[in-house]
């Protein structure tokens, strides 16, 4: 409780107001003092009080074989997850609790949500409310069942303030490449900072996987807890709509040049891994992929296997997985040579196959943190260009949407 | 100057002023307290006893786990001067004082005030958010 009121005075919240879920990241380890804080917990008796998910941990524990690192850290990793099991959260280890139909907030539910992309698909896709809580106060908001009435839970917070206006010179085509949204996202979350958006420009009904991806890349770059999207989130039926009415403080326009500087730098290996450079490694499901992105992985693969000595992994939640087995898909999947991992993510947990060769993505978010967290070299590309990219194992390009500079 | 406090504390040391935001998870090695961000222009310096000065926020929600850390490590920022309110760090600095009986003041000042602060200035944060250079 003593959490939660200082996130009251932080927030300047007078009052708090009651939640119907949480989704708690504290469950990852990094370091003693995670577990030294959870402890303290259960010593005191705690236990949630609403429907609260898990997010990733350090390790996939239905597959331990993967772990690569030291065997300490997957102990105290390990140990970190059941804790927060043993206080009542459900054990979906999932970055994506929006994916699991049970874990689905409905348009206007006030819920304490961390992970920065669950954060902003929450408040923006789902039309559910919550701030940008973080570890230790999603654990305390779950178990206190209650947030302060600040911030993002109440409507005027939600108003964009900021118009980013996509540029004329920005080809029709490039809008359905999906290699769009994440870099769109980088150059949201750095126009942004912490300040609620409005992207006008985009075709109506965007799929949800380009905006988790989109917003995944805008809580990289940026602080970003909520953007609207005209015509294609919920808050959002039009601009005035998500302006409330008022008038932005900021309308900023993005062109090509700067869309193309942001996705090269999304890719940093030598000279921006031109068509043919080597990989070593495509990992793909950042965040966790959904059924429809996973079943994409089997339609690119068209009956193919990565090349000899490629690793080609996905990362998804276990939930999915199942449904994925139940399906047929997860063992087509795997029969191809395809790697599922499930509870982590390949840019947290050491289980990439150490290679010399860069790593591809069609995540801007893993290609922003992966070269810090586990040392490897990046080239960005679609989900397409990375799965024939593992087919040929040398970066493969599409059509370009992007045009020349 | 006088800033609000987020996490109340007295603390002197060094400024870094980052060129840009940083996020402590995925940023900074809570083992040394390097900044490991290979984007971040000043990738490579510590955190570690300075007085972590920081016109906007940005990225992960772990970072709170990362500054309670660091605070167990021994090789946490001496505190932590921001130009917009962030519950991530406040929290991460309640939970450090918590568990380990070191605090590590987190205020909110103006941008302006923050801008009169130049990198490697002596700066003294006293309880009550008064910040002297």
């Amino acid at each position: 409780m003593r959490l939660v009121m200082r996130a009251a005075e932080v927030l300047g919240a007078e009052r708090l107001i009651p939640i119907t879920g949480a989704h708690v990241d504290s469950c990852l380890y990094h370091g003693e003092a995670t577990v030294d804080f959870v402890e303290r917990l259960i010593g005191g008796g705690a236990h949630v009080s609403v429907p609260t998910t898990l997010n990733v941990g350090a390790v996939d524990l239905l597959h331990p074989e993967l772990w690569r690192g030291d065997p300490r850290t997957a102990e105290r990793g390990r140990l970190l997850m059941g804790h927060y099991r043993s206080l009542g959260c459900q054990p979906t280890y999932t970055c994506a609790p929006y994916q699991l139909a049970a874990a689905r907030p409905a348009f206007g539910e006030q819920v304490a949500w961390a992970e920065s992309n669950a954060i902003v698909f929450c408040n923006s896709v789902l039309g559910a409310r919550t701030e940008r809580y973080g570890d230790f106060t999603d654990i305390a908001c779950a178990i206190t069942g209650r947030v302060p009435d600040a911030g993002l839970h109440r409507t005027d917070a939600r108003r964009a303030v900021l118009v980013m206006r996509l540029g004329a010179d920005v080809p029709a085509a490039l809008l359905d490449d999906d290699s769009l949204y994440p870099v769109l996202g980088i150059v949201l979350g750095r126009r942004a900072g912490s300040r609620v958006s409005v992207i006008d420009g985009l075709p109506p009904g965007i799929p949800e996987e380009r905006l988790k991806a989109l917003g995944a890349a805008a809580a990289s770059s940026g602080a970003v807890a909520m953007f609207h999207a005209v015509g294609s989130t919920p808050e959002a039926p039009t601009l005035e709509a998500a302006l409330q009415g008022t008038e932005p403080e900021e309308i900023a326009e993005v062109d090509m040049a700067e869309l193309r500087a942001a996705r090269d730098e999304l890719t940093t290996a030598t000279a921006g891994a031109p068509v043919g450079t080597q990989v070593g490694t495509v990992s793909l499901g950042t965040p966790h992929a959904s059924l429809a992105e996973l079943r994409a992985v089997e339609r690119e693969l068209a009956g193919a296997r990565p090349a000899p000595g490629v690793e080609l992994l996905v990362s998804t939640a276990r939930t999915l997985l199942e449904a994925a087995e139940e399906e047929g898909l997860a063992g087509r999947l795997r029969a191809l040579g395809v790697e599922l991992l499930v509870d982590t993510c390949s840019y947290i947990a050491p289980v990439l196959r150490p290679s010399p060769l860069p790593a591809m993505t069609d995540s801007g978010k893993w290609a922003f943190y992966a070269p810090a967290n586990i040392g490897v070299e990046v080239v960005f590309g679609s989900l397409r260009e990375c799965v024939r990219s593992a087919v040929e194992g040398r970066v493969w390009r599409d059509t370009d949407h992007w045009g020349t500079a | 100057m006088r800033g609000t406090v987020l996490a109340d504390g007295a603390a002197e040391g060094l400024a870094l002023v980052l060129d840009e935001p940083l996020s402590l998870w995925g940023g900074v090695d809570p083992g040394s307290g390097a900044i490991i961000d290979l984007r971040h222009p000043q990738h490579g310096a510590t955190i570690a006893g300075r007085v972590l000065v920081m016109r906007s926020v940005r990225g992960s929600s772990s970072s709170s786990s990362v500054l309670a850390e660091a605070v167990r490590a021994g090789v946490a920022p001496a505190a932590i001067l921001l130009g917009e309110p962030d519950l991530i760090l406040a929290v991460g600095a309640a939970v450090g004082e918590e568990l380990y009986g070191v605090r590590v003041p987190v205020l909110h000042l103006a941008v302006a005030q923050l801008d009169s602060i130049p990198d490697g200035a002596a700066v003294s944060i006293h309880e009550g958010g008064e910040v002297t250079l």
